[in-house]
């Protein structure tokens, strides 16, 4: 069975007004199969978003296509027009759910609206009550108060609705794969657990098939993903299993994420977190050497001339070549 | 050496909006004591009142019945907000909008110097900002003149703690400092609180969603909820021992390491493929 | 200054500031150029456009052409006096009673309110014809901002009250500023772009209230106006002498001088808009 979403050697550049190229993700490679979730971690500024971009094909400037392939359910989605990728492409087979929706819905429209808006942006020909109809039998099963959501406008709305409602509307079309760029950032904690809840309620209905879940708080991935990717200044530098990644970190820069996080455990002892100094490196400028060397704590003379590359160790993919 | 008069005292504090039908409680007769040279965590869900809790100890908002002493005084004896605010000030939430985009960091560092009665010689303030920058671990000529959205979300939030080591107050109130922070970058930020507590006997108000933020940093606990305080006391009591059903939805509601979260088995239960 | 750049590559701006800079050159260099004299006649009544004056002439004799290019400053001197006028009062109105809420804002409101359902032509009217001897351009210019701010005043009103729950006016505050300094240094700068839209749009009012009551005849006694030449032409009943070369520039022209100032407004909204954080 073909995976449901390709990504192969993937790499996506900026092009600034001043004609800077930052290249935000430079050579990513991965497999999305039916039901799997992968969750990718890194922290703000690694290229995620760049990388959801790239990936749903939205190549607009400043943001551009420099090489690799994207392909959904074996079909590339590199080279289509804008037009064709919207109507083909986004929300049908591959949704997203943004980073901050919550905050960009038009607040002129009501949610039920704004659903029409997203439908009819992809089918001209759709009617506006069946949609209605659809919303509300949608919401309904994923367990939110239609009459009540659907009616309101988005100020009208607590945040955690407001988010369970961009996810309503983001999959409404059944798209197979969803990705979700940092559903959880500005919520408090319970509120996260129903939005995570909801992304795991729309899986076991069969309404998505598959999803990429991306976050920089990398211990919330061991109760969402299967597999994980943690990415840093542009590319992976580690590729496992969540029991893996999570409980035997390899790469530096991984173990250097989940010791400064804090799992404060109450009734535990607390480990004292150890915070990641200094920042990532800027991409306008070339990279030599492994781009993590300026942070590593077991830096080594090597580490700033020789470009680092993905290995296999021990059943996963480390980008280090001084881990055993 | 701690006083023995409480820095914070309120009695039936209550704060509403809106009136008749549309009336909306945020604040609900609320009593506590804050000690000197303490941090203590105000925990809750958005919504039940934390904020405006914090903001009225700020002077930001004014009680609407109720007393609220601070100092051993009541808190709007003297009309003139200043005074306040040179022995209570604060950190904000999101720490790009709490920097006007139109001027440089450092600029706007030294504006803080306005609320001194008497400014200080200009070499005397460029020295105090300088060595505020450098107690959280940022190097002067890392910021020179750069203006906010060159920043990251870090950084920032860090701007907003050098502020306080700049003004010294006797009290911080600390608004969801760590929510807008990307998770790494969180414990810094509580260890900078546990700093300006430590080195400059601040007594510290932190407000927070997460009660796993909270045991990390506080001397005590209190959990809100509609404008209620439902429980307070020192974090182990309230984390191990929790006696509201708040509480332990707070402690339930934080994902853990050696917990099933969702309650849904683990992801690699589901019927996937292991490859990357 | 990124904007700015971004402004130039707009259709739409570049039309506008095309047109719009056309007709001030029109009024400013054409009497560099050409010999305008708006007051001497130098031939018959209503003479059609020869190539002597490419306009002909008006109702009594003076070339039409003349007419036109001085009408086109006085018109675009009163457009911009008066929407300086109406902006700083407006926004003067506006900031400080989006700032303030409360009590302060409710009597603003109340009051631009008032001035708002007031028919603003018909103060204009009571005014101008009230002012029998002294009715300058200056002083039309004048009542026409001192009428027309409170589209002003809402707008910026709203805007202004937007921005007093921000953070980094609460951090102002704990700074220890006063309304003026968080005002000036915190809101102000905000708005900037925004007021400089509503100064664009209450610059084409002006001039579009100035030819109202001037073709009323209300109009400044001591110049030409555009406004003056439509009233003089119906006056002296142009149209039916089939005279249109009278009538038809001066219309023409309103209309693109308000046109254009429209479309650089719409053209500025796209590129400021107020999403002020990236």
């Amino acid at each position: 069975m073909a995976p449901v979403l390709e990504v192969d050697h993937l790499r996506v550049h900026y092009l600034t007004r001043f004609g800077v190229k930052i290249q935000a993700v430079d050579d990513v490679s991965f497999r999305l199969e039916e039901g799997q979730i992968l969750g990718i971690a890194g922290e703000s500024g690694c290229g995620k978003t760049t990388l959801v971009s790239g990936c749903m094909g939205l190549y607009i400037p400043p943001l551009h296509h420099t090489s690799g392939d994207v392909r959904i359910a074996g079909r590339s989605i590199i080279g289509l027009g804008p037009e064709q990728n919207r109507r083909e492409v986004l929300g049908r087979r591959i949704s997203i759910i943004p980073q901050g929706a919550l905050n960009s819905l038009n607040p002129t429209r009501k949610i039920k609206d704004l659903a029409a808006d997203m439908i009819l942006s992809h089918d001209e020909s759709a009617d506006k009550k069946q949609i209605h109809e659809r919303l509300r039998q949608r919401f309904e099963r994923i367990g939110m108060d239609a009459e009540q959501v659907l009616g309101a406008y988005p100020v009208e709305l607590p945040a955690g609705m407001k988010q369970r409602a961009v996810i309503g509307i983001s999959t409404l079309l059944d798209p197979k794969v969803v990705i979700a760029d940092e559903p959880t950032s500005a919520l408090d904690v319970s509120t996260q657990k129903a939005v995570i809840r909801l992304l795991f309620d729309l899986m076991d209905e069969g309404i998505v098939s598959s999803m990429i879940f991306i976050t920089h708080e990398l211990p919330l991935l061991r109760h969402v993903s299967s597999s994980i990717a943690v990415m840093y200044a542009g590319e992976f530098v580690e590729v496992g299993t969540t029991e893996e990644v999570i409980y035997h970190p390899r790469h530096p820069y991984t173990k250097a994420l989940m010791s400064s996080t804090l799992s404060a455990e109450p009734g535990q002892r607390i480990r004292k977190p150890v915070a990641i100094e200094g920042a990532p490196p800027n991409l306008a400028k070339p990279m030599v050497g492994c781009r993590f060397a300026e942070r590593c704590p077991t830096v080594r003379p090597a580490c700033h001339t020789e470009r680092q590359h993905l290995r296999l160790v021990e059943g996963r993919q480390v980008r280090c070549d001084y881990v055993e | 050496m701690s006083s023995e008069t409480p820095k914070f005292e309120a009695r039936d504090l209550t704060r509403t909006y809106g009136h008749g039908k549309k009336l909306r409680v945020a604040v609900d007769r609320v009593s506590f004591t804050i000690g000197d040279e303490q941090i203590v965590s105000l925990v809750g869900q958005s919504g039940c009142g934390k904020t405006v809790l914090a903001k009225m100890l700020l002077r930001l908002e004014r009680p609407s019945s109720g007393e609220l002493h601070f100092a051993g005084q009541p808190i709007a004896r003297v009309p003139d907000r200043r005074h306040h605010w040179r022995r209570v000030q604060a950190v904000f939430q999101d720490p790009f909008s709490a920097f006007n985009q139109f001027f440089t960091i450092r600029s706007q560092l030294k504006s803080s110097f306005h609320l001194f009665e008497k400014s200080p010689a200009d070499a005397e303030m460029e020295e105090r900002i300088d060595h505020a920058l450098r107690a959280v671990n940022i190097e002067p000529q890392e910021v020179e003149g750069k203006y906010p959205f060159e920043l990251s979300g870090g950084q920032m939030q860090r701007m907003l703690l050098a502020r306080i080591f700049i003004l010294r107050p006797e009290v911080l109130i600390a608004d969801e400092p760590t929510s807008m922070v990307d998770a790494c970058s969180r414990a810094s930020i509580l260890d900078y609180l546990m700093k300006l507590k430590r080195e400059l006997a601040m007594t510290i108000v932190f407000v927070t969603h997460d009660i796993g933020l909270a045991y990390y940093v506080s001397d005590s606990i209190f959990i809100m909820h509609e404008g209620r305080i439902v429980e307070q006391g020192p974090p182990d009591q309230v984390t191990q021992a929790p006696k509201s059903e708040i509480t332990r939805q707070l402690l339930d509601d934080i994902p853990q390491l050696n917990r099933d979260w969702l309650k849904r088995g683990t992801p690699s239960d589901r019927p996937a493929n292991r490859t990357a | 200054m990124k904007l700015l750049l971004g402004l130039f590559k707009s259709p739409s701006f570049l039309v506008g500031i095309g047109l719009f800079s056309a007709t001030v050159l029109l009024a400013l260099g054409a009497p560099l150029f050409f010999h305008v004299d708006p007051y001497t006649r130098v031939g018959l009544p209503f003479l059609p456009p020869s190539s002597a004056h490419w306009l002909g002439t008006d109702h009594m004799g003076v070339d039409m052409f003349s007419m036109l290019v001085t009408g086109l400053r006085s018109s675009l001197e009163v457009g911009l006096v008066a929407g300086t006028v109406a902006t700083l009062a407006g926004t003067l109105i506006g900031v400080y009673g989006g700032f303030k809420g409360g009590l302060v804002d409710d009597v603003l409101t109340a009051a631009t309110n008032l001035f708002l359902v007031i028919p603003s032509l018909i103060v204009l009217i009571l005014l101008s014809s009230s002012l029998e001897h002294g009715r300058s351009l200056f002083l039309i210019a004048l009542i026409i901002g001192c009428t027309t701010w409170t589209w002003s005043a809402r707008a910026v009103r709203a805007q202004s009250a937007s921005l007093r729950g921000r953070d980094h006016v609460n951090l102002a505050r704990i700074n220890g500023y006063g309304t003026f300094g968080i005002v000036v240094l915190h809101i102000l700068p905000y708005l900037l772009s925004y007021i400089f839209m509503v100064f664009i749009l209450q610059t084409a009012t002006g001039i579009l209230a100035e030819a109202s009551i001037s073709m009323l005849g209300l109009g400044p006694y001591d110049s030409v106006s555009l406004g003056k030449i439509l009233n003089e032409a119906i006056r002296n009943e142009a149209l039916t002498d089939g005279a249109w070369w009278a009538f038809a520039p001066a219309m023409f022209l309103v209309t693109v001088i308000a046109f254009a100032l429209f479309v650089i407004n719409t053209s500025m909204e796209g590129v400021f808009n107020p999403r002020l954080r990236k």
